[in-house]
C-alpha cells in the first residue's frame, strides 16, 4: 500500500503559514499536560531541547541516550557555527534570504514551507541560547560576532570558538538538567532503543536495552519523538561519533515509518585524509576554515615538491578559478566534487594523492598569526595532533569525507512520520536540507525542531488524539508490547547464536568500503547495481559467520555494535536502491551519468522534484516507493550557479 | 612497534578486578591510542576472548567519553590531550603501557575501563544551569557582554566533563569540574540571578556524591585535556564563601 504523503502544509502565503498554523493548532489545558507521557529518544540538540521544552510545558517526559550522559551526544562535535537571519552585520540578510539560500543550497529538493519556518524561528534560537548562557563569540564592543559559511554571501553564522556544537549542547543539557531536577524529565542513559511499539497504527511506546545490565525493558507513552541523529556511519569511516547509528530510525521504518531520500549524503570537503587501514574515524576541519584558508593543488601532475617550494604561479586555486563569485566558499557538495575531480585527474597531493591543500599563509600574513589562532586555534591544534604537522607553517592537507545525511524519516509539516504519534526531529528526519545541507544549518534545524516546533505540534497531536483517562491508556502489558519485546529478544538470541569467526568491525569495514566505492561522491548505474549485489551477500555472511563474544545479559559493547551493524547491512540496500532510482544529479547525490559538459550536477526537475519515500516490506524484499511532489510557489527553480 | 600492555580487567561493579598482561605486535606509530586498543580487541575476539571494555564516542577530544589512566596519568603522557587524540607516536617501541580506569570513590567501575560518572550529572542538576525556559527571551544583542567576560566564560565552558581532574587528584576531588561549570555561568550577566544559590547547591551535591576536597595539589590542572586553570577554583571558593556568609548572597 502506498503511503499517504499529505504534507499538511498550512494554507496561506508562505510568510503567514506558521503563524496561522500556531493559531489553528489544538492546545492542551495546563492541568492536563502532566497526564501525558512523551518519550524522547536522543539527547543531542534536537532531543535535549525537545525534552526540556516539553517538560517545561508540563508534560511528563522520558528521555533516552546510549552515552553515559546526555551531554555527550554527537552534536557536541559540531565546530563551526549556527546560522540565523539576525542581520546584525547589516549586510542584507533576512528571513527570506536565509530561506532562499537554504532552498537553493539544497538544490531545490526540500519543502518550501518547512524551510521558511526554519528561517523564521532561527532568530529565536540565538536569543534562547544567549539567555541560557551560551558564550558565543563577541566583538570588542560586546556585541555578538558573525562569520561566513559556504553557500551564502552574508555573514550569519554565530559561533563559540571552534566548539559551537559543544556550547549549544551544554545549553540544552543544562535546560534538560533543570527539568530532570524538577522531576519533569526522567533520564535513561546507557540505554538503546531497539523498537517502536505501535497499537492500532499509533506509536505507543518503545522497547529498550539497558547497556549496563543487558535488560530489555518496555516504556509506554502517548507520543514518541525520535531525535537519534544521522546514519553516516553506514560508510564505516565518517566524521560522526563512533556510536552514531541508524538503528532507531530503521526500526521505526520497519514499523511503518517511511524513509525519505536515503541516498542524500553529504560529503564534507575539509577533512583530514585517511592515513592508514586501521583508521577508525575521520576528522572534520570546520568549513569556517574556508573563510581564511585558500584551497589549491599544484598545476603540474604529481608535483613532488613540498608546498612551500611551489611558486605562486604554479598553483591552481581551482575553486577561485572555477567559481569566482563564491570562491573558496562554494557549498560543500560543489567543493567536494571539485577536490575529487582534481585528485582523479592526478593533481592530488600527499602520499596517497588523495588530498588538496588548504593554505593559511595569506591570511596569516594579512591578519597575523594571533588572529588566526583566536579564530581557529583548537582546529589547528587538533590537526597537528593527528598529523604531527604544524598548519601555521605548512598548508593543511584535506580531503572530502562522509559527514551528514540529509535523508531520514519522512515527516509532515508537524514533524510527524507516517506513523501517527511518532515524530522525528533533527538529523533523524529528512525535512529541511533537500539534497545538500548548508554549513551551520544542522545545529539551527535541531534546535528549531526541539525548542520551537515540536512543543507545539506534539501538543496539537496530544490535544487531538491523546488519551487523558488513565484507565484507558495503553500500558506496557498490552499484547503489542509482548510482541515487540519478543521480537527484540529473538533477534538478539539469533545474533548471539551465530557464533562464527569474524568480528563485527570487520563486517562494518567491508560494508563501508562497498558504500564508499559505489554509493559515495560519484555514483553510476553500474556501481549501484554492483553494490546491490554485494550487500545481500555480505549480510548473509554476517548472519552466518559473525562472532559476538560474551553474554548479552551484561555490559557488552559487541552486542551494541552487532545490533547497529545488522541494521546498516539492511539499510545500505535501501540507500543504493534510492540512488539508483533517482536518475538525476542533485546536491550531494551525484550520478555521473547526469552532469553538464563542465562537470556540474544536472537536475531533472520535471521528473524528480519529489521526495522519494520508501516503505519497508521485509528483509531482502524490495521496499515500495511513494513520492511526495514538491511544489515551488515562491522560488524559481534554476540551475544552481556559484560562478 | 611492539608493546606490552597491562590492562585492568573487571567484570562488573561487584567483582574484584586485576591487571592483565598482553604482548602486542604490529602497532603503527600513526595509530591513535584507541585504534591500538581496537586492534587488540579484534585479536582478542578472534582468539575467543572477551574484549576490553572502554568508553569512547567522538574520537576527536570533545565529548569527554574516553577516560583512562595511562601509565598513571589521566589521558596519557601528552598535555592538553584526550585519550582519543593520543597517538602511538608518543610511545617507544618496546614500551610497557599500564591502563587503568579513572578511579575515585564517586566513579564506580562498570566494567574494565568503563566507570560511572553520573555523579557529574547530578551536580549539574543541583544548579549548574540558568533557569531560562524556552521562549520569551529578549533579543540576543540587547545586553552587551564585554569580550573579556565572554571569553573567560568560554574558557571555563570548554570543560568536557571527562573526569580526568577527579581521577588525578589524590583526594578524588571534583573541584575543577564544579568550578568550571560555575565559572562559565558566573562570568556572564545571565548567570548572576542564581549565582550564589547555584554555588551553594552544587557544592552541597558535590560533597554528597563522595568527592574529596581540594588541598592545592593542582594535579587536576596538569591533567585537564582542555587546560582549564585552577584559578576558577579560587573564584568558586569566593562565591561559596559569600553564599554561606553574606546576607546579600543568601
Ligand atoms: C564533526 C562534525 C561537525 C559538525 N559541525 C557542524 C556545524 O558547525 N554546524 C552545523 O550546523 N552542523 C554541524 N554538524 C552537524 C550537526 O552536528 C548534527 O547534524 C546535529 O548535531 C545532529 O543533532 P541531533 O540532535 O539530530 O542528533 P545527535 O546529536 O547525533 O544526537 C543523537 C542522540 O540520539 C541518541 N541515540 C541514537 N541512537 C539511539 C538509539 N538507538 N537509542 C537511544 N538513543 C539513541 C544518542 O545517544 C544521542 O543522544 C557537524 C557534524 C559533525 C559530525
Ligand atoms: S572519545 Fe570523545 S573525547 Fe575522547
Amino acid at each position: 500500500m502506498a503511503f499517504n504523503l499529505d504534507s499538511k502544509t498550512p494554507e496561506g502565503p508562505l510568510a503567514d503559514k506558521w503563524t496561522n498554523h500556531l493559531f489553528n493548532m489544538k492546545l492542551v489545558n495546563p492541568a492536563n499536560k502532566r497526564k501525558f507521557n512523551v518519550i524522547v529518544v536522543g539527547s543531542g540538540l534536537a532531543g535535549a531541547s525537545a525534552a526540556a521544552s516539553l517538560s517545561e510545558l508540563g508534560y511528563s517526559v522520558d528521555c533516552f541516550c546510549f552515552q553515559d550522559t546526555p551531554r555527550r551526544a554527537h552534536s557536541i562535535a559540531a565546530q563551526g557555527g549556527i546560522n540565523a537571519a539576525k542581520n546584525y552585520p547589516n549586510d542584507g540578510d533576512s528571513v527570506r534570504r536565509l530561506f532562499y539560500d537554504t532552498i537553493k543550497g539544497g538544490d531545490y529538493r526540500a519543502r518550501e514551507a518547512n524551510v521558511y519556518r526554519l528561517a523564521e524561528v532561527s532568530n529565536s534560537i540565538i536569543d534562547q541560547c544567549v539567555a541560557q548562557g551560551v558564550p558565543f563569540a563577541r566583538d570588542y564592543g560586546g556585541l555578538l560576532d558573525n562569520r561566513s559559511f559556504g553557500g551564502a554571501q552574508v555573514s550569519r553564522t554565530f559561533y563559540a570558538r571552534g566548539q559551537t556544537g559543544q556550547q549549544l549542547l551544554i545549553g540544552a543539557y543544562q535546560a534538560l538538567s533543570k527539568e530532570i531536577a524538577k522531576g519533569g524529565v526522567t533520564m535513561h542513559t546507557r540505554t538503546e532503543m531497539l523498537d517502536v511499539v505501535t497499537v492500532d497504527g499509533q506509536a505507543k511506546g518503545i522497547i529498550t536495552r539497558d547497556l549496563v545490565s543487558g535488560e530489555i525493558k518496555r516504556h509506554a507513552a502517548d507520543a514518541v519523538l525520535l531525535c537519534t541523529g544521522g546514519y553516516s556511519n553506514v560508510f564505516y569511516l565518517s566524521t560522526n561519533a563512533m556510536g552514531s547509528n541508524v538503528t532507531a530510525a530503521f526500526r521505526a521504518h520497519k514499523k511503518g515509518a517511511g524513509f525519505a531520500n536515503p541516498c542524500y549524503t553529504q560529503i564534507h570537503p575539509t577533512c583530514i585524509p585517511v592515513s592508514s587501514e586501521h583508521q577508525s574515524k575521520l576528522t572534520l576541519m570546520s568549513e569556517s576554515l574556508r573563510n581564511d584558508g585558500r584551497v589549491w593543488v599544484p598545476k603540474s601532475k604529481s608535483d613532488g615538491r613540498p608546498p612551500a617550494d611551489i611558486p605562486e604561479d604554479e598553483r591552481d586555486y581551482y575553486l577561485e578559478r572555477r567559481y569566482p563569485s563564491f570562491g573558496n566558499l562554494v557549498p560543500r557538495d560543489v567543493a567536494s566534487r571539485a577536490a575529487k575531480e582534481r585528485c582523479d585527474e592526478g593533481f592530488g597531493v600527499g602520499e596517497s594523492g588523495l588530498a588538496v591543500y588548504l593554505d593559511f599563509a595569506d591570511a596569516i600574513e594579512r591578519l597575523g598569526e594571533d588572529t588566526i589562532r583566536a579564530r581557529y586555534g583548537n582546529l589547528f591544534q587538533m590537526y597537528e595532533k593527528i598529523t604531527a604537522e604544524n598548519p601555521y607553517k605548512v598548508p593543511m592537507r584535506i580531503f572530502p569525507a562522509v559527514h551528514y545525511t540529509m535523508g531520514g524519516l519522512w515527516v509532515d509539516y508537524n514533524l510527524q512520520t507516517t506513523v501517527p504519534g511518532l515524530f522525528a526531529l533533527g538529523e533523524c528526519n529528512f525535512s529541511d536540507h533537500g539534497a545538500n545541507r548548508l554549513g551551520a544549518s544542522a545545529l539551527m534545524q535541531g534546535l528549531a525542531d526541539g525548542y520551537f516546533v515540536a512543543p507545539y505540534t506534539v501538543s496539537n497531536y496530544l490535544g487531538e488524539h491523546g488519551e487523558m483517562q488513565a484507565d484507558k491508556k495503553v500500558t506496557t502489558t498490552h499484547p503489542a508490547f509482548d510482541e515487540a519485546e519478543a521480537a527484540v529478544v529473538a533477534r538478539t538470541e539469533r545474533l548471539m547464536a551465530v557464533n562464527g569467526t569474524q568480528s563485527i568491525d570487520s563486517f562494518h569495514k567491508r560494508l563501508g568500503l562497498i558504500m564508499w566505492d559505489n554509493c559515495g561522491m560519484g555514483r553510476t548505474k553500474e556501481t549501484l547495481t554492483k553494490a546491490l549485489e554485494e550487500i545481500p551477500k555480505l549480510r548473509e555472511e554476517f548472519w552466518n559467520d559473525v562472532r559476538i563474544p560474551g553474554d548479552d545479559k551484561e555490559f557488552n559493547i559487541e552486542v551494541e555494535k552487532a545490533n547497529r551493524v545488522a541494521d546498516f547491512l539492511e539499510f545500505a540496500e535501501t540507500m543504493c536502491l534510492d540512488a539508483l532510482t533517482r536518475e538525476e544529479s542533485c546536491g550531494g547525490h551525484f550520478r555521473e551519468e547526469h552532469q553538464s559538459a563542465d562537470g556540474e550536477a544536472q537536475r531533472d526537475d520535471e521528473n524528480f522534484a519529489v521526495a522519494s519515500v520508501w516503505e519497508y516490506k521485509g528483509e531482502g524484499e524490495r521496499p515500495e516507493l511513494s513520492l511526495e511532489q514538491l511544489e515551488f510557489e515562491n522560488v524559481k527553480l534554476t540551475t544552481r550557479s556559484y560562478k | 612497534m611492539k608493546i606490552t600492555l597491562h590492562v585492568w580487567r573487571q567484570k562488573d561493579v561487584n567483582s574484584v578486578g586485576k591487571m592483565q598482561r598482553r604482548e602486542v605486535n604490529d602497532i603503527s606509530q600513526d595509530m591513535s591510542f584507541l585504534e591500538m586498543l581496537d586492534k587488540v580487541n579484534e585479536d582478542i575476539i578472534i582468539e575467543g576472548g572477551e574484549p576490553i571494555a572502554f568508553d569512547h564516542d567522538c574520537r576527536e577530544g570533545i565529548c569527554g567519553m574516553c577516560s583512562m589512566m595511562i601509565n598513571g596519568r589521566a589521558h596519557g603522557p601528552d598535555d592538553g590531550t584526550t585519550t582519543c587524540q593520543l597517538h602511538m607516536r608518543s610511545f617507544q617501541d618496546g614500551d610497557a603501557i599500564h591502563i587503568e580506569p579513572f578511579r575515585a570513590r564517586a566513579f564506580p567501575v562498570v566494567r574494565d575501563l568503563v566507570v560511572d560518572r553520573s555523579s557529574f550529572d547530578r551536580i549539574v542538576q543541583a544548579g549548574g544551569f540558568i533557569s531560562a525556559n524556552t521562549g520569551g527571551c529578549q533579543d540576543a544583542n540587547s545586553q552587551l557582554i564585554p569580550k573579556i567576560d565572554s571569553d573567560l566564560a568560554m574558557d571555563a565552558a570548554a570543560c568536557i566533563g571527562c573526569g580526568a581532574c577527579v581521577a588525578s587528584c589524590p583526594n578524588g576531588s571534583a573541584m575543577l569540574f564544579v568550578a568550571a561549570k560555575m565559572g562559565h555561568l558566573a562570568n556572564l550577566p545571565q548567570g548572576q540571578p542564581e549565582r550564589y544559590t547555584r554555588a551553594r547547591n552544587m557544592i552541597t551535591q558535590m560533597d554528597a556524591e563522595g568527592f574529596g576536597a581540594c588541598s592545592n595539589h593542582y594535579e587536576c590542572e596538569a591533567s585537564c585535556p582542555k587546560d582549564i586553570p585552577v584559578t576558577f577554583i579560587g573564584d568558586m571558593n569566593r562565591d561559596v564563601l559569600k553564599a554561606n556568609t553574606c546576607s546579600s548572597a543568601k
